[in-house]
Parts: C-alpha cells; structure tokens; sequence
C-alpha cells in the first residue's frame, strides 16, 4: 500500500475514534440534566405512573450504555429525535405534524454551509493575497499597517466587528440589509446580498490569523539557500515568492486555511445572532437558552463533527501538499 | 449598476496617477534608483495610499451639519481620528515619561519600547485602575434604576440629554456611563479570575503530569485531547446548558466561570507539560529529588520559577481568549446575568440604537463604545505581548 494512503487511512480511523469519545462525553453531560424526556412531555404535574409508562415506551428505562448505543444508531440514521418546543406547541395547539429536530436542523444547516462557504471564497483569496504582499514588501509601510489592522480585527468581538460593519454598511450608507431575511424559494442574488453582511463579519475575523501565517510562512522560506540561489541569478522579487517559496508553503498554509474554516464553524454562532440569520448557530442558542435538550444535543454533535472533520482535513491536505510525503524513496 | 463604472474608472485613474508619479521622480531626481526600480504595482499603492489620506482629510473637513440635519459618517469619522490621534500622543507621552521616571530597569524597557507597546501598557493600566476603583468613579450604582429611562449621551437638555447622565439612561433607565465603569470591574475581572483559575488547574496538572510521566501523564493529556476535539464556545454552551438546570443568576455566573477555567486549562495543560518536560530533565530537578524533596516542592520552587516566562506570555494570550468568550456568552445572553453591569450584555441590550445612527450619531455611540471597550483591551493585550515575545526572542522578522 502506499505508504500516503495507510497515513491517511491512519487518520480517518483516529477521527472516526475521537467523533466517537466526544458522542459519548456530550451523552453523558446532557444525562447529567436532572428531569428526562418523560417528564418533559408530560410537564410537571405528571403522575409517577404516567412518567414511568413513557419512559418504559421509550426505553429510558433501560441500562445507559444500551441508551447510549441506541441514540448513536438513531443519529446516524439521521434520526435527531423531537424537540422539546415542538412537543409544547403541539400538546398546546392540538397540531398533528409535528416536526423533527431533523426537520429543523436541515434548512439551517444549509444555510449555515452557505454563510460559510461564502465567508470561505471571499476570506480566502484576500488572506493568501495580502499574506503574499505583506511579505513581498515587509517591513514596510504596507507591512505595519496591514499588521496592526490585522491584530485589530484578532482581537475585537465578532459582534464588535458586525456592528462596525452594520453601522457603515447598512445604517450610514444602506447599500446592504442588517437582518439577513432568507425565506424559502429565494433567489440566489437575493440570498447573496442577505448573506454578504454575515459573511464580511466572518471575512474579517478568520482573515487576519491566515494572512499572519501566510507571511509567516514565507517568510521562513526567504532565508533558504535556494531563494537566496534565485535571488543571486536576478529573479524577481514577485517571482520569486510566487514561483519558489509558495509552492513549499502550502502546506503550512492549507494546514491554517483548514483549521480557520473550523474556526468559522463556531464562529457563526454569534454573528447568526446578530444578524438573526436562520442558521444552525442562532438555533443553537435559542435551544440553550429554552433548554431543548434534543436540539442542543444534535447540534452540538453536528458542530462537533464538522469541528473534527476540517482539523482531519487539515492534517490530510498538509501531508498532500508535502512532496517528500507524496514521493517516498 | 454604477458601482460597475466608478470602481474600475477609480482603479484606472490610480493607476496613472502612479504611472504619472513615478514618471515624474525619475525626470525630478535625475532617474534615482528608488523611482527608477520602481515596480508599477508599487506606484499604484503609493497613489491609492495618497488617495486614501486625501479622502479621509476631505471628509474630516466636511461641515458636520447639513441644512441643520447631522451628518453621521461625518461624526463619526471625526470621533475616530480624535480617539486615534489622543492615543498616539498620549502613549508618546506616558513613553516619554518611562524614560524619564522610575527606576534603571523600567527606564531601560522604555527606551526602545514601539509606541504600540506604550499604548498597550498605558491601556492595561487605565483599565486595571478603573476596574479597582469602580466604585469611586462612577457616578451611580450599577443596577440603580432612574425615573428617566432612554436619556439622550452629550448631556444637552435641548436634544433630550440630561448633564446628570453624560452618556444617557438605557431602556429602563439605568446611567450607560456607570454601567461601563462597573463594567471593568465585572468582565475584566471575571475574566481575570477564569484565567487565573484555568492556569492553576493546567499548570498544576500539567507539570505533574511532566512530573510523573507513565499513566497519570497519558490519562491527563488523552483527557485532555478528548476534551480539545470539541469546538470550545460549543462545549461552553453546552455545559451551561446543563448547569442553568440547578442554578440561575449569580450561581450561573460562577458555574460559568468553572466550565471556561476547566475548558480553557486543556491549552494551559499542553503548554505547560511540553515546558515542564524541558525542565525536568536537568540535572537540578534530579539533584532535588535525590535530596528527597517531596513532589509540591518539585513542582512550585524547582518546576514553576523556571517555567514563569513562557507562561507568562500565554497568560496574556488566554486572557484574551477567554476575555472574549466570556463577552461573547454574555452578548449570547449566557454570560455573566445580571443585575451585574457587563460589557457582552450591555450590546446586546443597546444594539438596537445603532439603526438611529443616521439621525443621532450620539444615541448609535452607546452600543459601540460597550463593544469598542472589549476590542480595546484586547488589542492592548495584544501589542503588549507582541512586543514582550518579540523581546524574549529577539526576532528580527
């Protein structure tokens, strides 16, 4: 077998290993909660015998880690379960169709991917362009400022960062909506102009920690003999850091690339609530704050494993990048 | 559709005005090596810095009023280059005056000290006095509950302002201005406090767990490993979730504080077992244990003293990082609870006001300078352990 395949192979598994471990510690703190699903339903005037016939319905009676396993075939079935709100509403309102978390959780998520992925197309080329010229020319001017900028926006809050954005963007001069209203069967440019607002807020913060390590990066290699050989030889500045030292960057920057986009994951959980986008984030919290263990549950596990898959990613897509890994002797 | 005219007719004129600049350096300087090598892209970013300044200067000039309307960018335009233009003087001068007063060493520390550092440290003072004498300085009580709700900032009577609250009431009539100053009393020291408490629980288990080595070193860091695999805010939220069951208002706060100290100690634990592992292998730690000095004494007088620099720096750094996830848990509502005056909770509460901002700058400015109050000390935290990690390792690049 190629020795890049069983790494990779390697890794997958040590992932499928951690998903499993952090499925359980989040099992395990959402059993801490005192009450369970029987009580919930049935609200706080339920008969003990009444709690006690859902729960044997339910199979809450049973031993935990039988519980355990039936709630991971469940979620990997793609069954969430019912959450606790809807289950108010319907006793509530006499409904019939009620929804799942799976419900829920779908369109959301799709909307998050799209904030995401849109944060992602614009952060991305801007980040390695300002990395590649703030090396090019550092300790400039240019350097200084785009660094203090960049430290800047390191520290402030997302929602520091959205307000600035809101108050120039949207209040000041109203070229963009400050409540990303996505409805079902928009139109694409519609969606994007609702989404652009989100995804500049998300641009700024995930921006300036790639830029640093793209310079960083780089930076490094200058001092390498066979830039200084290329240096000799009288190739340009430009060329030589897109032509020489880019191509063994890569790795480290597609390694920061990764592992911002899994920062992005957590961090649209506050700026979907600034900007009470309908994303899988604002749902979160809504869920915490109305204690809705089954949403808070699925949730936390899709973050989860989106969080591992990207750091899996990233440590894949470095080894690609590395020559000397994909060519042993 | 004009923007699709004007950005690349404004790209354009750029760049001949850098063509025409550099053209003119070369005839003006008898074709200097400086204008002579000049790469074109180079000109073009000296054009569109100029153009930059000129705009900023042109707006800055602009009448602040317009047929008695104000004009908000105008304002607010104007209060940015007031603040950047007060804090670059007063962090020249309070430089100015390290390297005159105090003693050999501080003197020595400011004498090249970058003005960014000067800035950070002079910042992380004001903040730690106005956190220490909160009570003093405010004018009234943090959760003091006025007549007036939604007073107007600046204080002038005639615009709906009240000179007894500078910065105004919020909705229900609670003083902006003390609720800020409490502010940095409740969330700089909350935060200080969770930080303290994630390094005592990650130092310590780290550097036993450099100590002992064998099981408690591999149980200690595959918990830990376990525990970094889940996103940290995600993880924060969830155990919260799971403590509002048994406790609400100040307990919550306290609980909340636990869960980030516990969540946040997994960096300190790696960081300080990697250093502790440097450290245990000299020959003084063997000299104290053949002098059978217990593991208490290994770890805070041989380990600790010896491991003080690198974790000093980290201990900034994760000051921020938990300065700004406790702030974002309180803006999330989830946070420090009230009746306690927090700067996360104060946004959100006045973020509303941002949207007269078009109308009455001043009332749009109370949500700004609760969140521009965090990214303050946060950026001063910052340029501060910048400069120090630049100075320990005497990095050039």
């Amino acid at each position: 077998m190629h020795p890049v395949l069983k790494i990779i192979l390697q890794r997958l598994a040590l992932g499928l290993l951690t998903l499993f471990i952090v499925s359980i510690v989040i099992f395990t703190a959402v059993n801490m909660l005192p009450g369970d699903f029987a009580q919930a339903i049935l609200g706080q005037s339920a008969t003990p015998e009444a709690v006690a016939a859902i729960r044997r319905d339910l199979g809450l009676d049973q031993p935990y880690v039988v519980r355990y396993f039936g709630w991971l075939t469940d979620m990997l079935q793609g069954n969430l379960g019912i959450s606790y709100a809807q289950l108010n509403f319907q006793s509530n309102m006499g409904g019939q169709n009620l929804k799942t978390v799976a419900d829920q959780i779908a369109p959301r998520f799709a909307n998050t991917m799209f904030l995401a992925g849109v944060a992602a197309v614009i952060a991305v080329p801007f980040a390695v362009t300002l990395g590649v010229l703030a090396a090019l020319y550092r300790n400039s001017a240019f350097d200084k400022a785009v660094n203090v900028g960049t430290l800047t926006s390191i520290s402030s809050p997302e929602f520091f960062l959205a307000y600035i954005l809101v108050l120039f963007l949207a209040v000041l001069n109203p070229l963009l909506p400050s409540i990303a209203n996505i409805y079902q069967g928009i139109s694409l440019a519609d969606r994007l102009t609702a989404t652009l607002l989100p995804a500049l807020t998300l641009t700024l913060v995930v921006t300036a920690h790639m830029m640093r390590m793209t310079r960083a990066a780089i930076i490094n290699l200058l001092a390498s003999p066979y830039i200084e050989m290329a240096r000799l030889k009288g190739v340009s500045p430009f060329r030589i850091i897109v032509k020489h030292a880019l191509p063994n960057a890569w790795a480290p920057i597609i390694n920061v690339i990764a592992l911002n986009l899994a920062y992005l994951i957590t961090g649209v959980v506050v700026v979907e609530v600034v900007f009470n986008y309908p994303g899988i984030g604002q749902l979160f919290v809504d869920a915490v704050k109305n204690r809705d263990i089954p949403v808070v549950q699925a949730c936390c596990l899709i973050f989860a494993a989106a969080y591992i898959l990207l750091n899996l990613a990233a440590d894949i897509l470095s080894m690609l990048a590395n020559p000397r890994l994909r060519h042993p002797k | 559709m004009s923007a699709w005219i004007l950005v690349p007719a404004v790209f354009a004129s750029l760049l001949a005005l850098g063509w025409a600049g550099r053209l003119a350096g070369q005839k003006a300087t008898g074709n200097a090596p400086t204008y002579r090598d000049m790469p074109l892209a180079v000109a073009f970013g000296y054009a569109f810095a100029l153009a930059l300044v000129v705009a900023g200067v042109w707006l800055y000039l602009q009448p602040a009023t317009l047929d008695g309307a104000p004009r908000a960018s105008v304002i607010f335009w104007r209060w940015a280059v007031h603040f950047l233009a007060a804090s670059a003087v007063a962090a020249f001068v309070f430089r100015l005056a390290g390297r005159h007063i105090g003693t050999e060493g501080t003197k020595k520390a400011f004498r090249n000290m970058p003005l960014t550092a000067a800035f950070g440290i002079l910042v992380v003072l004001i903040y730690a006095l106005t956190a220490i004498f909160a009570g003093w300085i405010a004018p009234h009580g943090q959760s003091q509950v006025f007549a007036t709700a939604n007073v107007v900032p600046g204080g002038n009577a005639a615009l709906g302002g009240n000179p007894e609250f500078p910065l105004g009431t919020d909705q229900i009539g609670r003083d902006i201005l003390s609720r800020l100053i409490y502010g940095a009393q409740n969330t700089v020291g909350i935060a200080f406090a969770t930080t303290l408490l994630a390094f005592f629980l990650g130092g310590t288990l780290g550097f036993l767990a450099a100590t002992l080595q064998g099981w408690v070193d591999q149980v200690l860091s595959r918990l830990v490993d376990v525990l970094m695999a889940i996103p940290s805010l995600i993880f924060s939220l969830l155990l919260i979730t799971v403590a509002s069951a048994w406790v609400s208002g100040a307990g919550l706060t306290a609980a909340m504080v636990v869960i980030i100290a516990v969540i946040d100690s997994t960096r300190v634990f790696r960081l300080s077992r990697a250093v502790g592992m440097n450290i245990v292998v000299m020959d003084y730690i063997e000299a104290a244990k053949l002098r059978g000095e217990g593991l208490t004494y290994l770890i805070f007088r041989e380990i600790l003293p010896n491991a003080t620099a690198p974790l000093l720096a980290e201990f900034g750094l994760r000051f921020c990082f938990v300065f700004l996830t406790i702030s974002a848990l309180s803006f999330l509502g989830l946070g420090i609870q009230p009746p306690l005056a927090d700067w996360g909770t104060m946004v959100k509460d006045l973020s509303a006001f941002i949207n007269y901002a078009a109308f009455a700058p001043q009332i749009a400015s109370a949500p700004l300078l609760a969140a521009g109050a965090i990214a303050l000390l946060t950026v001063a935290v910052n340029f501060v352990v910048d400069w120090m990690l630049q100075r320990s390792s005497g990095l050039k690049e």
